[in-house]
């Protein structure tokens, strides 16, 4: 069992939890993933790593209610436990002898982009970061974003908040301006990485993504989160989830991604419908 | 005088038509009349073939010899001097290529059913009321176990009985490896293997799940500073490996161990489950193996209508137990041989709905010693299938060696261990499928039994 030490709502449908697990908080790096499951006999689902504090021994995850996992996670509060919480899974985000990198953040993708971003800071690497979102409510991490950040853009879909467009404008604008960057690296929506890529590699700018498909074992046991990267079959969990964003194939990644679409969609109506019933 | 019976006790078995469509144990065990009319069979022949084909050595005539006369708890007794796992093994084991292939009345007739025995005499033993098991003497020594599968729990059975501290670590979140994730309910109860868990518990062996070694601890920290004077690695079989024919990655290819893994651990097989599997109506599998066998009687389970194995090489070169194959054919299993996946065909959604493949022959005996599969030139043909299941085989699993300096492995990736089990680190150990690469439950125990040996005879020179 691991404990709930800290729960806090980030926005309607984000929120963030830090995790008692010091085995794990002692050896997360960025862009490692945990597999947690809320009790027995529930799912397994990866999360990447939001943060760690190896002194308190807590490991942060921040995570989006989509399903009916996460609507169960997020029904618990601080103090509960979670049954299983196992890690740190995958290989870190490669951040050695950069100078310049952009890490481009979108929605509930910038809560694993952030610690990438912190840990480039530290290592003394010029960090630009353009994050966006669908509107201003949903805006997440914006000030600590802006503390490790030497250029910050924030956009929003509709314009609410910060700039009106898609990551990928500005983005645009800064390489055309002359920014150099040995990378760009972009954890998202599969969507909004695709087109990412598609705006750097014109450019030839190395640019990694995080890619977070299904998985259940997480330690390349089942194979279910393969991809195709450069024609040939990777595992995510242990081969990544940090991969070539120029290699990887995205609309492959898009359709298996959705393959449980129906069973989910059924799955969280019944969750959802059961807390209903708890709350009357 | 002995039972003459040229043909083994039958094993009672659920009806085919009603087994494939629940999950509960296929084979229902020997009554005790029956199983002490099937051990009166026993010649007790002056040469213990027998002992010989069995990877730990069970004194087999000897605990035959107790259930004919009722003794069932000297039988018991007998045979948990050599296997930590008999309910387990009774059930799984390849017998007809072990101790039952030596066995004298094989020659003319059917063997005495060892296995079948074995697994009564494990069953009846499970039955009785628990008995409080001695905890032995703690000696002050520490062994870390990695991996709880039939090797990880033999080692650390064997060595908890000497006395010795020992802590498995388990990737998953449920001890019990193979068994557990692999291994179908309807072939290997669930609740037999928490049986045998819960046993190690009581002798003090404790067991972390959720401990990936070689990223939240590596071997040199247990070592280092965790205390642990001796490591054995029985980390198993590792990542699946695909045909890397087009189509692979459509929606509703699984590797075995996905399909099984949903199944078994995650029970996508009961109402409602949390973790979701496709229920496909036709499903290929490919691959003839014991995890093909399983995977495909899964798929039969979980609704379709239709199941094929299709196998490159013909019956005679099957790898999986008769017994498995026999089941599977009594329960509808359409047998494709002979025949070999050359692409997956998919919709424009990317989900399964065919599977091309061509006809092969058999060629001249490969390095295996079959005969090779060879296409037949232009016989390519499509089957209407959903889903495809890769049961193929596995290649191991390079966290541990990554993590572990100085471990060295074949160039197919197994950990080179001596016949003892000893790696080439000083007190590491390793055994199972990471050493072997994919095989039988009951040679990882082998392993496990025999390092476990070496382990104990490593720390008393040390401490000596």
């Amino acid at each position: 069992m691991y404990k709930i030490v800290k729960k806090k709502v980030l926005n309607p449908t984000v929120t963030l939890m830090e995790i008692d697990a010091p085995l794990i908080a002692k050896k997360a790096e960025p862009g490692q993933f945990i597999i947690l499951r809320v009790d027995e006999d529930g799912e397994r689902i990866p999360l990447t790593v939001a943060g760690y504090d190896r002194e308190a021994g807590t490991v942060r995850i921040i995570f989006q209610i989509v399903g009916a996992t996460t609507e169960k996670l997020n029904h618990l509060e601080e103090g509960d436990n979670i049954h299983d919480f196992v890690g740190p899974l995958g290989v870190p985000t490669h951040t050695e002898g950069l100078k310049k990198v952009c890490v481009v953040g979108g929605g509930v993708g910038c809560a694993i982009a952030l610690p990438v971003a912190e840990k480039l800071h530290k290592l003394g690497c010029e960090v630009h970061s353009i994050i966006g979102f669908r509107n201003k409510d949903l805006v997440i991490l914006e000030d600590e974003f802006k503390a490790c950040s030497d250029k910050f853009i924030l956009m929003t879909d509709d314009g609410s908040y910060g700039e009106k467009g898609v990551v990928t404008a500005p983005l645009e604008k800064l390489i055309n301006d002359g920014e150099k960057y040995d990378l760009v690296i972009t954890i998202g929506p599969l969507i909004m990485m695709k087109f990412v890529v598609k705006t750097t590699k014109p450019h030839n700018i190395p640019t990694t993504v995080s890619m977070n498909p299904i998985m259940i074992d997480g330690t390349g046991m089942c194979g279910g989160c393969r991809l195709t990267v450069d024609g040939q079959t990777k595992f995510a969990c242990v081969d990544g989830p940090d991969f070539d964003g120029f290699k990887v194939d995205f609309d492959e990644a898009m359709k298996r991604g959705a393959m449980y679409k129906n069973f989910e969609r059924h799955a969280y109506e019944e969750t959802c419908n059961l807390f209903k019933k708890e709350v009357e | 005088m002995p039972n003459m019976s040229p043909k083994k006790a039958e094993m009672p078995t659920q009806d085919p038509n009603v087994r494939n469509k629940n999950f509960l144990e296929v084979a229902m065990g020997y009554t005790e009349e029956v199983a002490i009319e099937e051990a009166q069979r026993c010649l007790h022949c002056k040469t213990r073939p027998c002992v010989s084909g069995c990877p730990v050595h069970i004194a087999i005539p000897d605990f035959i010899k107790e259930v004919a006369n009722g003794n069932f708890a000297a039988a018991y007794d007998i045979i948990s001097e050599s296997s930590s796992l008999p309910a387990v093994c009774g059930r799984v084991c390849p017998q007809e290529t072990q101790c039952e292939a030596k066995c004298v009345r094989g020659i003319k007739t059917e063997p005495v059913g060892i296995g079948r025995l074995e697994r009564f005499v494990a069953d009846w033993h499970n039955s009785q009321p628990d008995a409080k098991i001695k905890k032995p003497e703690p000696n002050g020594h520490k062994v870390a176990v990695i991996g709880s599968g039939p090797a990880g729990l033999t080692c650390a059975g064997d060595l908890a009985k000497k006395g010795y501290d020992v802590t498995v670590f388990e990737a998953l979140h449920l001890a019990g490896g193979v068994l557990v994730y692999g291994i179908p309910e309807f072939r290997l109860p669930k609740s037999i293997v928490q049986k045998e868990v819960d046993t190690l518990k009581e002798l003090g062996v404790k067991i972390e799940t959720n401990m990936v070694i070689g990223r939240v601890l590596s071997i040199d920290e247990l070592m280092d500073n965790y205390g642990f004077e001796s490591v054995f690695i029985g980390s198993g079989a590792g990542l699946p490996r695909f045909m890397n024919i087009p189509g692979e990655n459509l929606c509703g290819v699984y590797s075995a161990n996905e399909f099984l893994t949903r199944t078994n651990l995650m029970k996508a097989y009961k109402d409602d489950p949390s973790t979701p599997i496709m229920h496909a109506k036709k499903v290929a599998v490919v691959g003839g193996g014991n995890v093909a066998m399983d995977a495909a009687r899964c798929a039969k389970r979980l609704g379709a209508d239709e199941v094929y194995i299709v196998y490159r090489r013909s019956e005679e070169e099957l790898p999986a137990r008769k017994e498995e194959v026999e089941h599977a054919k009594e329960e509808g299993i359409i047998f494709k041989l002979l025949n070999n996946p050359v692409e997956i065909l998919g919709n424009e959604d990317e989900f399964v709905t065919g599977m091309k493949c061509i006809k092969m022959e058999l060629g001249e005996p490969d390095a295996s010693g079959r005969r090779r599969p060879v296409p037949v030139e232009g016989s390519e043909f499509v089957i209407d299938v959903d889903a495809v299941i890769i049961s193929i085989g596995t290649s191991p699993n390079p966290l541990i060696k990554s993590t572990t300096k100085g471990l060295d492995t074949q160039k197919w990736g197994g950990i080179i261990a001596d016949e003892n089990g000893l790696t080439s680190r000083e007190g590491v150990y390793a055994g199972g499928d990471a050493v072997t690469g994919a095989a039988t439950v009951i040679l990882a125990m082998g392993a496990g039994k025999t390092a476990a040996a070496a382990i104990d005879e490593y720390i008393q020179n040390k401490n000596k």
